[in-house]
């Protein structure tokens, strides 16, 4: 008991002093479970997020457009690998977090449970969803887990083009034909409140986030982060016109900040509960597309098997 | 019998080493999962090699790997650290022939 | 060499023609792996299959600009892909044949891309410079695209009971596709006596080699050689799937006629 208050003392102070924490290290099984729950979360969301917006592939109205999207879809895929193999440092295999997706018992962002009803909705989520991302994983990069730091590293290297695409094909709108604009700004009507809430519950009503704050794994709070978001996305939509949902929006001489109306919590809890518009479909195809993709996974093994028995064999 | 066959699997882990130039090291990349190696190195260079540059890949099974653990961190390197005549900077060279090594390098 | 200037107009016709179907066939195969995206039967191969749609919709691109500019119509790669009608488009039958399974998508994969990887080494040394130019690109291309499809090939048939037989019967059912890849018309012969195109005939027989060891290592084989072969992609005569293909694709685009994107 005695020894078990020292090394959680050491462990604290090993993070106070700057140290980063890797998978082999000593570690409380809480802070364990918190980063396989955080970093599988964070994985089954960009595995998840790749449907609304494929939602669009076969749709692309050109050529760039098709191929920008499908690499950035692509992209997503590759986020999902690195970060379930980031939460596998912590010895849980990818099966069991793709089961726990698969089963509902995992959580996955909420942004994902909307469907994407016209080609102006993949913008926005270039442009809001992929720009939310972008201000999250920036904090994550910095955090004191390496295999977590790493894996966000690398995608920040990669989720820039997303979210400039994405302001790309809402600003090509904006300027475009009465009808281009109207799919626009009627896009970021639905798009922005549940943006706001991907950074999650007011830090008041936030039960992990002091914790992970102070093992370092969260290094700003909720509501700083979505503070940072909006006065950049603010500025960019008035760039190009459009408008902001938002009637109570308005500048803060005094903190130099955009300050915004009440974000409906109702909704968000109501969402992750299950009953967003589209938890039930999202779901429902990544499971058909794992079961469909079962008989695949397992030629590729029995084949793998036969030529280990063979080469076995022929050396034996 | 048909829990054998439905086992569901995600096949194995490997680990994925870039080296970005010739001449440079093989560098930790990533992960990934594959079936076997030929597998495993296409998928490296899917995932991994997308973005260029990559003159070359090492792909290695997971379990292959045999690392240190945290708390052989310190007789296993500590010792190293009071080896100072193993360093250059150990070593003093008088200054002419210092400035002679450095035209000639520079 | 041949330089764009010295074209005379029925080879520049030619050309374009030409040009179509090699564009038309990346277009459609490109769209069809697409539709995979986000449904892969792993996380690896979904990167994978996009990975290989990308490379035949940037070739696509490529071949179109050029097609459109020596058409001399103004018509951008994008005006061909989105405005054209089913009866315009000029890929092979075996391209707009849907995913099925995995399977079916594997052998689809394997009969085209050893038939490109054929076709685009012959292309790296047209007389036509930019088409050698294009060629050189694809065939460095295809020869991966052959590595995958040709590993899966060995992996499916010669994986489990469940996996043979889904493999076997995906090459009975596309096998009726494959000929069509070889049939050659006039505008085949009067660029392949220039050395602009590829020769369609030689080619063959070293397909048949090519496909048949992969099939023979994969413990697979074709049912019935003898059996019908479809014919008419290249001529605009289709089957049914491509229609509902193009609707899906061109739907946004048509519906805002003159609209940027
Ligand atoms: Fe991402
Ligand atoms: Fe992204």
């Amino acid at each position: 008991m005695h020894d078990e208050t020292q090394q959680l003392e050491a462990f604290q102070a090993r993070i106070d002093a700057g140290e980063k924490i890797e998978p082999k290290d000593w570690m409380p099984d809480n802070y364990r479970r918190q980063l396989i729950r955080m970093i599988s979360q964070h994985a089954h969301s960009e595995v998840v997020g790749m449907l609304p917006e494929g939602n669009w592939i076969t749709r692309a109205p050109s050529l760039r457009r098709k191929m920008i999207l499908l690499a950035k879809v692509q992209d997503e895929a590759g986020h999902g690998l690195y970060l379930y193999s980031a939460a596998e440092t912590l010895g849980i295999d990818r099966a069991e977090l793709i089961e726990q997706l698969l089963t509902g018992k995992a959580k996955y962002s909420n942004i994902f449970n909307y469907p994407t009803l016209t080609w102006a909705d993949i913008g926005m989520i270039g442009w809001l969803v992929d720009g939310a991302a972008i201000v999250n994983q920036t904090m994550l990069a910095k955090c004191h887990f390496g295999p977590y730091s790493r894996a966000m590293i690398r995608i920040c290297k990669e989720e820039n083009f997303h979210n400039k695409q994405g302001y790309e094909l809402v600003a090509t709108l904006a300027r475009g034909t009465p009808q281009q604009r109207r799919m626009a700004q009627e896009s970021l009507n639905r798009w922005w409140w549940p943006t706001l809430m991907m950074f999650g519950p007011p830090d008041d009503q936030s039960p992990n986030s002091a914790q992970l704050m102070r093992w370092k794994i969260k290094l700003q709070s909720n509501d700083e982060l979505r503070q940072r978001f909006v006065d950049r996305t603010v500025a960019e939509a008035k760039a190009i016109d459009l408008e902001i949902p938002d009637p109570d929006l308005r500048f803060n001489e005094q903190t130099g900040h955009w300050e915004h109306g009440p974000i409906d919590w109702d909704e968000f809890w109501r969402v992750i509960r299950g009953d967003g518009p589209y938890n039930h479909e999202r779901i429902r195809v990544r499971r058909e597309a794992h079961e469909r993709g079962a008989w695949v996974r397992e030629a590729a093994e029995a084949y793998a098997l036969k030529r280990r028995e063979k080469a076995a064999s022929a050396a034996g | 019998m048909a829990d054998e066959q439905r086992q569901d699997t995600e096949l194995t882990l490997y680990e994925v080493f870039v080296q970005e130039k010739t001449g440079e090291p093989h560098v930790h990349a990533g992960s990934l999962h594959a079936a076997d190696q030929e597998m495993a190195l296409q998928n490296a260079r899917d995932v991994y090699a997308r973005r260029g540059p990559v003159a070359s890949m090492w792909v290695v099974p997971a379990t292959s790997i045999t690392a240190t653990s945290p708390s052989d961190a310190g007789p296993f390197f500590d010792p190293a650290e009071d080896k100072v005549y193993r360093h250059p900077q150990f070593y003093r060279v008088p200054r002419a022939a210092r400035q002679q090594a450095k035209k000639v390098t520079s | 060499m041949i330089e764009t200037a010295a074209l005379d107009a029925q080879m520049r016709a030619d050309l374009v023609e030409y040009l179509l179907r090699l564009a038309d066939d990346r277009v459609v195969l490109g769209h069809r792996l697409s539709e995979w995206c986000g449904h892969g039967p792993i996380l690896e191969e979904d990167i994978a299959l996009t990975n290989i749609a990308l490379d035949f919709l940037g070739q696509a691109n490529h071949l179109l600009e050029l097609a459109g500019e020596l058409e001399g119509e103004g018509r951008s790669a994008d005006d061909l892909v989105y405005s054209r009608d089913e009866i315009d488009y000029r890929n092979c039958l075996l391209t707009e044949q849907p995913n099925g399974d995995f399977a079916a998508t594997i052998a689809r994969q394997l009969f085209f891309d050893v038939y490109d990887f054929l076709l685009s080494e012959q292309l790296a040394a047209s007389e036509f410079e930019p088409l050698a130019g294009l060629g050189g690109k694809m065939h460095k291309e295809a020869q991966y695209h052959v590595r995958h499809s040709r590993e899966w090939m060995l992996r499916l048939g010669d994986g489990t009971s469940e996996s043979h037989r889904r493999a076997q019967a995906a090459v009975d059912a596309l096998w009726t596709y494959t000929a069509e890849l070889f049939d050659g018309d006039e505008v085949d012969a009067r660029l392949s006596q220039a050395r602009i195109a590829a020769d369609l005939e030689s080619l063959e027989t070293r397909w048949q080699e090519l496909i048949g060891t992969v099939l023979r290592e994969a413990t697979l084989g074709i049912s019935d050689e003898q059996q019908y072969q479809r014919r008419g992609g290249r001529r605009g005569h289709h089957t049914e799937h491509l229609g509902h293909m193009l609707a899906e694709m061109q739907i946004l685009a048509r519906s805002n006629p003159g609209a940027k994107w």
